[in-house]
């Protein structure tokens, strides 16, 4: 193992994974509610849940219950999405550079787990902390799932275990099982890792949609199914699948960001080429996971919708709407970011300047999709809601806020964001194939008629007159998808054997990386309005329709309060990311070694 | 200095999207409140106003019922004519079937609201149900939960804007809206019955079906006529029971009005019971 000041994190890791034990055993020592329901005369699993008065709530120190539980969930969760994405994409640069036999690759997917490995410590602390809070503050509630759920918990501790285990034997035995065979072994302990990984958030996920569709329990909560049939409740499969492809985008975001601030501080070249490069590719990474993100997200409203059109309708039409439109505003501010980014990277092939041109009309589309999509269309409110919002309906940009409207732009600026990645992956290499001119006029008509039929299904949908306007957008989502892939394998073809000319890594403006810190910043802030719009869907209940939230905070926060809360917690956490940063550059600042002092006289030299 | 620049525009940006938030409208949405009302002197127009409040207010039922197509805007529409065109509607099998008038109306509200499936509006039904499977949700379950007297004062809202008599009866003082439902099933005729036991008992069922060990042989043995017969069986048995006939027995013997006697909550619990034996 080397030695360096990665080892402090490592032991730190070690007492934070004590922590979280102990915080575990004392979890034990509280009151087991099974045990008090059984004392009753019950029979604990046919206890409904538990009903909980204004006064069961304890109260600690005049703190607010809800928003220290808040910010120390959003933050395990900013660290955790972090933390296990990172690995994903780490396996597969490794990957990457075992197949291409470049040494690059490899050395960057190990610098992205450097990062990771200060950030891990901080994961289970902020995790250890949450639980303990939850259990402090809210006991009835944790008592009830404790019931539900049985001896699930176990098992995530488990698995927490076996993902720091395999973390760091991933991490330190990088070096040693570096070329040929042994590369694959430490390839497979990096599956195992990611393994893990996925397998802890599913079970975490499992909790937090139990409390939005609680499955496995009848009316009163009383435990009737399986543990399993409690964690595969109707909204789980779409949460993980979001969550899985938000981690990675999100993910490749910070580490983005780390390049840029490394670019920017860097003054040798060939260094500030290195990270040109690394926050090229985490800049990829971020908008890879980012690409099937919408559709995904609309899966998991459609399922919303379909377990209960109550909660659908609270989240996209109730007091939740104004929260879409910051959603949108901010997905757009990521992907304008992504795109300019993009742009900008044409500098760095001198054949780049040729597609400059094109670039403004890329912008167009991107904006003015961004702008469709920000267009509230209805906002469905209880009266007293309607006379702060002043009506319901916008009468003159409904029609653009519609479903089909709002679709169309989403899918064209999703195509649009992968033409500012083709454009910048076609400058640095000349077609030589005498397919090449034939497979740039079948890409052309990909584009032109994917296009037209991304727009031609949208009006259709919009002047169908249905309720749900579902239908048309699949011709869409298959549009994009045949677009994009179909180009990629055109290309593939058109530029075997291209001539490539020389990417010039670093030739890139300073003021293009900056691009690269909006982008954590929107998805952080981001992922925190996500995780307030999923509390709040459940309203004033803690378990959907089976447990009550009568605590004095059952009541959803104006945007303004969550937003200033969300800010906080953004800031907390960016600054542990400074912190995590700088303890990964740590490692490799290595103090001068202190001028030989001129020999001292000895006392026998004295004596002489 | 690098870092400073850095921080200074990331915290530039945060401010933006923490000031955007806070000058979009700001609404708060509390837990809904229980009315505590003096239910005892409540006549049938107070019934009625607190009916409309809670339409629009703890019953979230403008949530889905407004303007925007998502279920039938009753605010809007011509109840009178609404309601008898779904009970005339050949597809509605409920316990009002084939009837008309006040009490027809408050059969047909009451099981819109508690058992919203019995009968789906032509177009509103869940996706990919064919109109089988409504997706509003029972009234009385949670996360809405009226409790019978609010649910009655609902009725008698619509069945006002129907142009009908409210046909609902008045709370009488013990049952403040509050209460548990539970609570207030004491009096036969002012509340449901909530024990299937008790229902069987008051309805008599026992005398010719072997139930509870009666042994009575004038109708089918029901011991164990959830093993025979599904929960829709055994429901449309007890509301239309001549649309099918057990076999070995005559039609025209077992009373045709339950439908019209029992609750729905009633109906919903006694079904519930005779499905569960097995
Ligand atoms: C989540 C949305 C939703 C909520 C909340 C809701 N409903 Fe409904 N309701 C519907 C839908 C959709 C239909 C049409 C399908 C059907 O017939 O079940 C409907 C149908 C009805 C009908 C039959 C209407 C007709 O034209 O025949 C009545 C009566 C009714 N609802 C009453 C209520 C009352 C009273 C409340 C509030 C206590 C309420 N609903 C709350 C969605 C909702
Ligand atoms: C006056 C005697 C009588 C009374 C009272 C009566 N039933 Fe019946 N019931 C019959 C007869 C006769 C049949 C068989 C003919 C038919 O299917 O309609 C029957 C059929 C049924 C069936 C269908 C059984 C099968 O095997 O298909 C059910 C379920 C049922 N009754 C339930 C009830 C319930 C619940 C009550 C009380 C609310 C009740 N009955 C009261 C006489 C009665
Ligand atoms: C447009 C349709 C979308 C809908 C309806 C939607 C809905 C949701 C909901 C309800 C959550 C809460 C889950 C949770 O935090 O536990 C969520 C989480 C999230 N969404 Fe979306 N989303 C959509 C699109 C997107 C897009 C395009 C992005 C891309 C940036 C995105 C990023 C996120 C992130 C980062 C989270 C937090 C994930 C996590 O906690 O791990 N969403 N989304």
């Amino acid at each position: 193992m080397t030695p360096g000041p990665i080892r402090p994190a490592f032991r730190a890791g070690i007492v934070m994974a004590s922590l979280v034990l102990v915080a575990a055993a004392a979890t034990g020592l509280l009151p087991d509610p099974a045990a008090a329901a059984a004392d009753q005369g019950m029979n604990a699993a046919t206890a409904g849940a538990p009903h909980v008065a204004r006064g069961d709530y304890p109260t600690i120190a005049g703190m607010s219950s809800r928003t220290t539980v808040w910010a120390l969930a959003q933050m395990h969760l900013f660290l955790a999405a972090f933390v296990l994405a990172v690995p994903l994409f780490s396996l597969a640069t490794e990957f990457m550079g075992k197949v291409t036999d470049d040494g690059r690759y490899d050395s960057m997917a190990h610098e992205f787990m450097k990062i990771t490995m200060a950030a891990y410590s901080f994961t289970a602390l902020a995790g250890g902390a949450l639980a303990l809070a939850l259990f402090l503050f809210y006991p009835p509630l944790m008592g009830y799932l404790l019931r539900v759920f049985r001896g699930q918990v176990l098992i995530y501790a488990l698995l927490f275990g076996l993902e720091s285990v395999t973390l760091y034997i991933y991490y330190y035995s990088w070096k040693a099982l570096r070329y040929g065979n042994r590369k694959w072994v430490h390839m497979s302990i990096g599956l195992l890792l990611n393994a893990v990984g996925l397998t802890l958030m599913f079970v975490a996920n499992g909790w937090a949609t139990f409390m939005m569709s609680p499955a496995g329990v009848d009316t009163t909560g009383a435990i009737t199914g399986t543990v399993w049939e409690a964690t595969r409740n109707p909204l789980w499969n779409p949460l993980n699948l979001h969550r899985f492809l938000a981690n990675i985008a999100y993910g490749g975001a910070i580490v983005g960001a780390y390049a840029a601030y490394m670019f920017l501080a860097e003054k040798d070249p060939a260094r500030r080429a290195h990270y040109d490069w690394m926050g090229y590719t985490s800049n990829f990474i971020a908008i890879l996971g980012f690409l099937p993100l919408p559709f995904a997200g609309y899966w998991l409203m459609a399922e919303i919708y379909s377990y209960s059109q109550q909660m659908g309708i609270t989240a996209m039409g109730g007091v939740l709407a104004w929260l879409f439109i910051i959603q949108a505003v901010l997905i757009g501010t990521i992907m304008l970011a992504a795109n300019y980014y993009l742009w900008s990277g044409l500098m760095r092939t001198d054949r780049g300047r040729k597609y400059v041109p094109y670039v403004k009309y890329v912008g167009v589309v991107i904006i003015g999709g961004f702008l469709v999509w920000v267009t509230p269309h209805t906002l469905i409110l209880t009266p007293s809601e309607v006379q702060v919002l002043g009506g319901t309906n916008h009468k003159l940009l409904g029609p653009l806020g519609i479903m089909p409207a709002k679709n169309t732009a989403v899918n064209l600026m999703l195509v649009f964001t992968f033409l500012s990645f083709q454009m910048f992956y076609r400058s640095s290499r000349i077609p030589t194939s005498r397919f090449a001119p034939a497979g740039n006029a079948i890409i052309y008509a990909l584009y032109i008629v994917g296009c037209l039929n991304i727009v031609g299904a949208g009006i259709y949908g919009y002047i169908t007159p249905t309720v749900y306007k579902v239908g048309a957008s699949v011709p869409q989502v298959v549009s994009t998808l045949v677009i994009i892939v179909g180009s990629v394998i055109i290309d593939i073809f058109r530029l075997r054997g291209a001539e490539t000319t020389t990417i010039h890594w670093g030739r890139m403006s300073p003021r293009s990386q900056y691009a690269l810190f909006v982008l954590p910043v929107a998805f952080t802030w981001l992922m925190g309005l996500m995780g307030y719009i999923r509390s709040s869907l459940r309203t004033y209940w803690h378990v959907y329709t089976v447990m009550r939230d009568n605590s004095a905070e059952a009541y959803i926060p104006t945007i303004g309060q969550a937003g200033n809360v969300i800010t906080l917690i953004t800031l907390g956490f960016m600054a542990v990311m400074v912190f995590v940063f700088w303890l990964s550059r740590l490692g490799e600042t290595r103090q001068a070694a202190p001028e030989p002092r001129p020999p001292a006289r000895t006392a026998t030299e004295t004596a002489r | 200095m690098t870092f400073l620049k850095v921080f200074a525009f990331s915290l530039l940006s945060l401010l933006v999207f923490t000031v955007f938030a806070n000058i979009l409208p700001q609404v708060q949405s509390d837990p809904p409140k229980e009315e505590t009302l003096d239910t005892g002197s409540m006549d049938m127009a107070g019934m009625i106003a607190f009916g409309e409040r809670l339409f629009r207010g703890k019953g979230t039922c403008t949530l889905c019922h407004n303007e925007l197509g998502r279920a039938p805007d009753m605010l809007n529409l011509d109840l009178t004519a609404d309601f008898a065109s779904r009970l005339a509607d050949p597809a509605y099998a409920g316990a009002a079937k084939g009837k008309t008038g006040a009490r027809a109306f408050e059969i047909y509200i009451r099981e819109s609201m508690q058992d919203p499936s019995i009968y789906v509006v032509p177009g509103f039904g869940k996706k990919g149900t064919n109109d089988t499977v409504s997706p509003m949700p029972r009234v009385d379950a949670p996360p809405i939960e009226l409790t019978e007297v609010e649910m009655n004062a609902v009725i008698a809202f619509l069945q006002d804007r129907a142009g009908v008599k409210p046909t609902v009866p008045l709370p009488s003082a013990e049952e403040a809206p509050a209460a548990e439902p539970a609570a207030t099933a004491q009096e036969e005729d002012t509340g449901p019955l909530t024990d299937p036991v008790e229902i069987i008992d008051s309805y008599g069922c026992a005398a010719c079906h072997d139930l509870n060990g009666s042994e009575a042989d004038l109708g089918p043995d029901l011991r164990g006529v959830g093993t025979r017969l599904s929960r829709e069986e055994i429901a449309r048995a007890i509301y239309d029971p001549d649309a099918t006939i057990a076999e070995g027995y005559e039609p025209g013997i077992m009373p045709q009005d339950f439908g019209e006697r029992m609750r729905v909550s009633e109906l919903n619990l006694l079904v519930d019971y005779l499905a569960s034996l097995k």
